[in-house]
Order: C-alpha cells, then sequence, then structure tokens
C-alpha cells in the first residue's frame, strides 16, 4: 500500500487502540478506512469511496435481508464475528432460493478496542466474502465510547436474486412434506459455550459456520419445487420447526434417531444439561419438500460438502395446534416446544 | 455416548415396557411417586410414561430444588444481589423464579443488580479472587447432591483466606421432605402406593435413610436412576413388590448407591453444615430438622451473617397451584393459571421455571395428549 500524504504516520495495527476519532467523521477515519477496511475489502465499488454502492439489478426478483452480529467471544473454535457475519446474512438471502450478489456492513466499534483484533476480523470478513463470491460494496463506521459496547458488533445486509420459477416460503409446508436437514446440529453453539468466560471445557468441536448459498444452489437446481427453507440459527432446530409449523398452520413429526449430533456435542450437552435440538447452527438448512421429492433433495445435498452429514427427519402432518411432535429414542413420544427464555443448565 | 446410550436403548425398553404390562394386576392401580425432579424430566423427555399400562401413574414429587425454595428466599437473592458492591453467583436455573411482585434475579440483573451465572461452585470462588474489590456471594441451593462442592468451596475459601467471598445457603434434606409428604394423609393428602427413590442424593447418603418408608408408612422405595431404563426398571420392581405384598428399600441403582452411601462426603457435610431448626419450604410449609446452615466455625462466611437479610413475608401468586403440585396433591393441568397466564415464557410459580418442574415439564413434553389432535399412542 502507498503512503498517504494526508496522514503523516500509518495507523499502528500492531498495539494501536479505536479511539473516538476513529468514527468522527475526520482524517483520522479516513485513515481507518483506508488502511484498514480497504486493504482487505478491496471490491471496485467499495474503493470508489461514496457513501453508496451503484449497480444495475440483474432481471428476477430482489431479495433482501438485515442480520446484527454481537457473539460473544468475538474468535472461537471454526470461526470469528468477521465470517459470521457474511455467513448469517448470506444464509438468510439463500433461504429465498437466491443467488446473493452483495453485502452491506456496518460496524459498531468500542473506544479501547484493539486494531489488531480489528484487522484479524476484518481480513476474515473479507476471506468469507471472496471464497463465497459476495462481496461488501459499501459499509459503515461508527465508535461508541468505551464500556457502551461489547468490542465489536456487526451488521450486515445482503442483496440476492431468486431464479424464476422458485417459491420458497415458511408458509408452505403441507402434511405429507419430508423434513431435511443438512448436517449434525448444535456445533456452533456448543463450540461457543465451550469459550465463553468462567465455562472452559476442552472440546475438538469447531462451529459450523458457513455460506449455504451454493447447497442451496444445487438443491433448487435439481428439486425447484421446495416448499421451504430455512437455517435454524438461535434456538436451534427445534425453534425453527415451531416457527415453520407456525406458519404454515401445520404440525411435525420428527424422530429422534434420525437426527444427526455429533457425539461429542451430545456429550458436551449432556455435561451442561441442554438439549442439542435447541443449540444454535450457522451452517445448517432445514428443507421442506413433497415426499415424492424427498429422495432426489437428500441425495442432491450429500453430493454436496456442506451437506454430506444430510438427513430425513421427519414429516409434516395435520394439526390444528400446530405442534412439533418427536418419536424419542428411546420409543416414547413427547412434544419438542419452543425454546422459552435461554437455555439454562440444570442444577442436578 | 459410551455408558449413557446403553440406558436409552429402545429395544430394551420395548423389553422392560411389555415386562411391566405383564406384571402389573387389572383393576389396580399403581400410583407411583418420582421423588426427584431428575426424574420427572427423564420420564417427558423419553416419554416414558407413553410405555406405561394405563394403570400405572407417575406422580411428582417436590425434588426440584429450585421449585421447593420460598418465594421469600429469592427475594432475599435479589435484595443481596441489588446491594452495592456485592456480586451474587447463581446456577442458571435461578435466574428466572419468580419472586414476590414477579421480580426474578434475570430482572433484577436487567435492572443493574451483579447477577453472575455460574456451573460451579469453583467459578464464584475465581471471580472472587479475581475482584478482591467486590463482596461475592455463592447462592447455594439444592438437596444433599449438591452441598458438596458448596462444603469445597467453603473450606477452600477459608484456606485461601479469601475474605470477599460468603454463602447464601439454601441448602435441604430428603428424608423430611419424604416424611412431611406421606404424613400429609388427611383428604387433601397425596395418595402414593409406591416411592422411585432419589439417585444422586442416595449417592451421598445411601439408602439407608429411607427405612422409615416402609416402617413409618407401609410403602416401598426403590432408589431409581435418571436415564429413562433406569426409571422403568424401578417401576417394575416397585410393581414386583406392590403384587408380593413387600414392603421394602431396594436399589436400582445398583452402580452408585450402596447402603451406608458416601462416608467422606458425609463427614464433610457434617464439617461445615449444621441442621436448621427448621426451614420454609414451598408447597410443604415449615419443617422441622429439613435444611442446613453453614457450621458455626464458618459463621464468618455466611452471608446471612454478613449481610443484613432481612426476613421479609412473600405472597404467593393467588391461584397459583404450586404447592398442591409439589406434594403430589394435584397435576399441572388441575391449575387454573397452567398454560394460560403461566407458561415457561412467562412464569408465575417455580414449578413452570426448572425444566425438572412438574410444569414445565408438562408443558414441554407432556402436553399432548391434553392437546393435541393426533391420537393417543395408547
Amino acid at each position: 500500500m502507498t503512503s498517504d500524504r494526508r496522514f503523516p504516520a500509518r495507523l499502528d495495527l500492531a498495539s494501536g487502540t479505536v479511539d473516538m476519532s476513529h468514527g468522527a467523521g475526520g482524517r483520522a477515519m479516513a485513515q481507518l478506512i483506508g488502511e484498514l477496511f480497504q486493504r482487505y475489502l478491496d471490491h471496485a465499488l467499495l474503493l470508489q469511496g461514496n457513501d453508496q454502492a451503484l449497480f444495475a439489478p440483474p432481471p428476477g426478483r430482489l431479495v433482501m435481508s438485515t442480520d446484527g452480529h454481537v457473539i460473544s467471544p468475538l474468535f472461537f473454535p471454526g470461526g470469528d464475528i468477521g465470517a459470521l457475519a457474511v455467513h448469517g446474512t448470506i444464509n438468510d438471502v439463500a433461504m429465498a432460493g437466491a443467488r446473493p450478489l452483495y453485502l452491506a456492513a456496518g460496524f459498531i466499534l468500542e473506544e479501547g478496542f484493539p486494531l489488531a483484533d480489528l484487522e484479524r476480523i476484518v481480513a476474515s470478513m473479507a476471506r468469507a466474502a471472496k471464497h463465497a463470491g459476495v462481496p461488501v460494496v459499501t459499509g459503515d463506521t461508527k465508535v461508541v465510547e468505551r464500556g457502551k459496547g461489547d468490542g465489536v458488533f456487526i451488521t450486515t445486509t445482503a442483496i440476492g436474486v431468486v431464479p424464476e420459477g422458485l417459491l420458497i416460503s415458511g408458509d408452505r409446508a403441507t402434511p405429507g412434506d419430508a423434513i431435511l436437514v443438512s448436517g449434525t446440529l448444535g456445533d456452533h453453539g456448543v463450540a461457543i459455550l465451550s469459550r465463553r468466560e468462567g465455562l472452559d471445557f476442552e472440546t475438538a468441536i469447531e462451529s459450523d459456520s458457513a455460506a449455504l448459498h451454493e447447497l442451496v444452489a444445487d438443491m433448487v437446481a435439481a428439486v425447484p419445487e421446495i416448499h421451504c427453507l430455512r437455517d435454524p440459527t438461535r434456538g436451534g432446530l427445534a425453534t425453527t420447526l415451531n416457527e415453520l409449523a407456525h406458519q404454515s398452520g401445520v404440525g411435525m413429526q420428527i424422530d429422534e434417531s434420525a437426527i444427526p449430533i455429533r457425539p461429542a456435542v451430545a456429550a458436551a450437552c449432556e455435561l451442561l444439561g441442554l438439549d442439542p435440538l435447541y443449540v444454535a447452527n450457522e451452517g445448517k438448512l432445514i428443507a421442506i419438500c413433497a415426499p415424492a421429492d424427498a429422495r432426489r433433495l437428500l441425495q442432491t445435498m450429500r453430493a454436496h460438502p456442506l451437506g454430506s452429514a444430510a438427513a430425513i427427519i421427519g414429516e409434516v402432518v395435520a394439526d390444528p395446534h400446530r405442534l412439533v411432535q418427536m418419536t424419542t429414542s428411546l420409543g416414547g413420544s413427547r412434544i419438542v416446544d419452543w425454546l422459552a427464555g435461554e437455555q439454562l443448565p440444570r442444577i442436578c | 455416548m459410551k455408558y449413557i446410550d446403553e440406558f436409552r436403548d429402545q429395544r430394551l425398553a420395548q423389553g422392560l415396557a411389555a415386562a411391566i404390562a405383564a406384571a402389573v394386576q387389572p383393576g389396580r392401580e399403581y400410583r407411583l411417586m418420582e421423588f426427584c425432579g431428575g426424574h420427572t424430566h427423564a420420564i417427558y423427555r423419553y416419554g416414558v410414561q407413553h410405555l406405561m399400562p394405563p394403570n400405572v401413574r407417575f406422580i411428582h414429587g417436590p425434588g426440584c430444588p429450585v421449585c421447593v425454595l420460598p418465594m421469600e428466599r429469592i427475594d432475599q437473592a435479589i435484595a443481596l444481589a441489588s446491594q452495592h458492591g456485592v456480586t451474587l453467583c447463581t446456577y442458571g436455573d435461578l435466574m428466572r423464579v419468580p419472586g414476590s411482585a414477579r421480580k426474578s434475579l434475570l430482572k433484577a440483573k436487567a435492572e443493574g443488580a451483579d447477577v453472575r451465572m455460574i456451573y460451579s461452585t469453583q467459578d464464584a470462588l475465581r471471580i472472587a479472587r479475581a475482584h478482591p474489590g467486590l463482596q461475592v456471594v455463592l447462592f447455594a441451593i439444592g438437596f444433599e447432591t449438591t452441598t458438596p462442592p458448596t462444603a469445597v468451596a467453603l473450606k477452600q475459601a477459608r484456606a485461601e483466606g479469601l475474605s470477599n467471598f460468603s454463602v447464601f445457603c439454601n441448602h435441604v434434606l430428603t428424608p423430611p421432605a419424604l416424611r412431611a409428604i406421606l404424613s400429609d394423609a388427611g383428604p387433601d393428602g397425596v395418595r402414593v402406593d409406591g416411592i422411585l427413590g432419589p439417585s444422586h442424593v442416595s449417592t451421598l447418603i445411601g439408602s439407608q435413610p429411607y427405612a422409615f418408608v416402609p416402617r413409618d408408612f407401609g410403602l416401598p422405595v426403590v432408589i431409581a436412576g435418571f436415564e429413562p431404563l433406569d426409571v422403568m426398571q424401578s417401576v417394575l420392581m416397585l410393581v414386583s413388590q406392590l403384587n408380593a405384598g413387600r414392603r421394602e428399600v431396594e436399589n436400582q441403582y445398583t452402580r452408585a448407591v450402596t447402603a451406608s452411601g458416601n462416608r467422606k462426603a458425609q463427614a464433610l457435610m457434617a464439617e461445615v453444615f449444621r441442621v436448621r431448626a427448621r426451614f420454609q419450604w414451598r408447597g410443604l410449609g415449615m419443617l422441622p430438622d429439613s435444611a442446613l446452615a453453614l457450621a458455626d466455625v464458618y459463621a464468618d462466611l455466611d452471608a446471612e451473617q454478613r449481610f443484613a437479610v432481612a426476613p421479609t413475608p412473600a405472597r404467593e401468586v393467588s391461584g397459583c397451584e404450586c404447592p398442591a403440585i409439589l406434594r403430589g396433591v394435584k397435576q399441572p393441568v388441575d391449575c387454573a393459571l397452567f398454560g394460560k397466564p403461566c407458561t415457561p415464557e412467562n412464569p408465575m410459580g417455580a414449578c413452570m421455571v426448572s425444566s425438572e418442574g412438574a410444569c414445565a415439564a408438562y408443558w414441554s413434553y407432556g402436553r399432548l395428549r391434553a392437546a393435541s389432535a393426533t391420537p393417543d399412542p395408547r
């Protein structure tokens, strides 16, 4: 990078920290953008230096989604807030069957936040965006006083285009439909928990944080008639199935022994008194389709690296009470309810 | 999970279900009280009730430590946490238990009280070491099972001279609670035919302390593990005792429980705690010799003595049937508040808070038969 005559000294990325001037709109902010953000996020539209990105929309229906990322800890096994902010919002757009086009990113930085950590986050974000093929084309930075933030919050917005002929929506589940998941559940939540302050346990589990739009592209190419797609993030599989059941006015019947869960995740949940069905995921999706399409969809998912552990876990049933019910591993039956509050550990 | 999945095996469950169905005498009702919330949770979590014949009924007992804690202790904990410079460390379950005026530790935290959720008493010690300027109070609750970790923390704090650490002690004892429930034989009293005895508690106290149940009340007891197959096997053992007219303390949970229990842990409890003359239980009232306080030699680490913890009379929410549900006299659906104003999102009584509480377990897992349009599998 060539030196900029406006700034006599380079930004101290090794030991410097964010201060209020980095959000004040003056030279310091320009330097932070130039020497840190634009160094990694280097799409032509962003480098133009305008307050907006100008582009012509492709033909088709546009979808748009936004997501705030406030995760703690900022760095965790298998990811960090930067990559997560890219994946999470791409996934929200992709769950309409869309091809994501562009991202916008808003940063809220806390005074005193180490620039080295910020550089790590922005570099990770750029890597994730490049890998996904969805560039960040506009952004914003604000700084709040020390104690008024938690290091860094990132809000990302994505825009995408839905191919003709697709109609994927949470209200389209129909009795008889098959329910599929794209892989093992609970990995992200357990990876995060393992690094929470005051909760140290050793685990090799990594977050599943990943952009799912290429998996979705394969799926809608094979089965354009998919009824519902949703990523089971906060609240996990159980909460997402309840959302879909509620939206579609149906019940669901799932089979506990068909739900893929890594033994290490099951063990960590056992130890902490958590139910893996309620633990968050960041690289998994739930798909609902007509029973005749289920096999083909499953095979397509399994052929993609992000869907290799996909499984059919149950079916949509008629139920005016919109309950999600599960045949337990023991052979009994129970309701799988919405998550109430935060999942709290049990005492004894 | 090795050594866990074996106790959740579907084929074995079917075998036990068939054995129980074959053993029960038609026309006879078997009302079995599972003492512990751990049992209640397993019964609902795995759908064990669905594997039982219709004349075997589970009556949920009071063994949910969060549920039996009286409201005034929650109020006192909130008052403690709200004192300037005090950090209250609590297990997660307790955060949402409503005290008076529906206030909980979670709400107090939102209003600025320093409340931290911990997984272990060691976490509270760590916070105390790291922040010498804070007064760290451990909100200690639970039956005998959770007393050794509290005792160890107290001994460590004493050995390290950790003067900013103290314990708000709410530990309670199992046998007096069981006796209180069985003594309540009036027209409103509970009617049970046998007891599924505590598992984790019994690893500590052993199976001997339950000898009074057959002797004084003529009821069989089977110490039962918390896995679903443990519960089912224990049901079979109780049914067999009842059919044969036997009234004994039997031990299903032999992989962990002995007759005399864990002597080392008992010695530790005796050193660090003393038995309170009386303690208020939610649902069971004031029970003599039913709870623990810190022994005199640890009085300086007793939060009740260090801080002004005033006894404040608390009022139960009107209409809340938690007390009767905790005694096994009523079922969650008998409560007018159940599922209407009182849900896990908005608990009015403690039974709706903990996943071990009868109401929360019934709400989350058991509404099936009450609400579902699909036919009952039985």
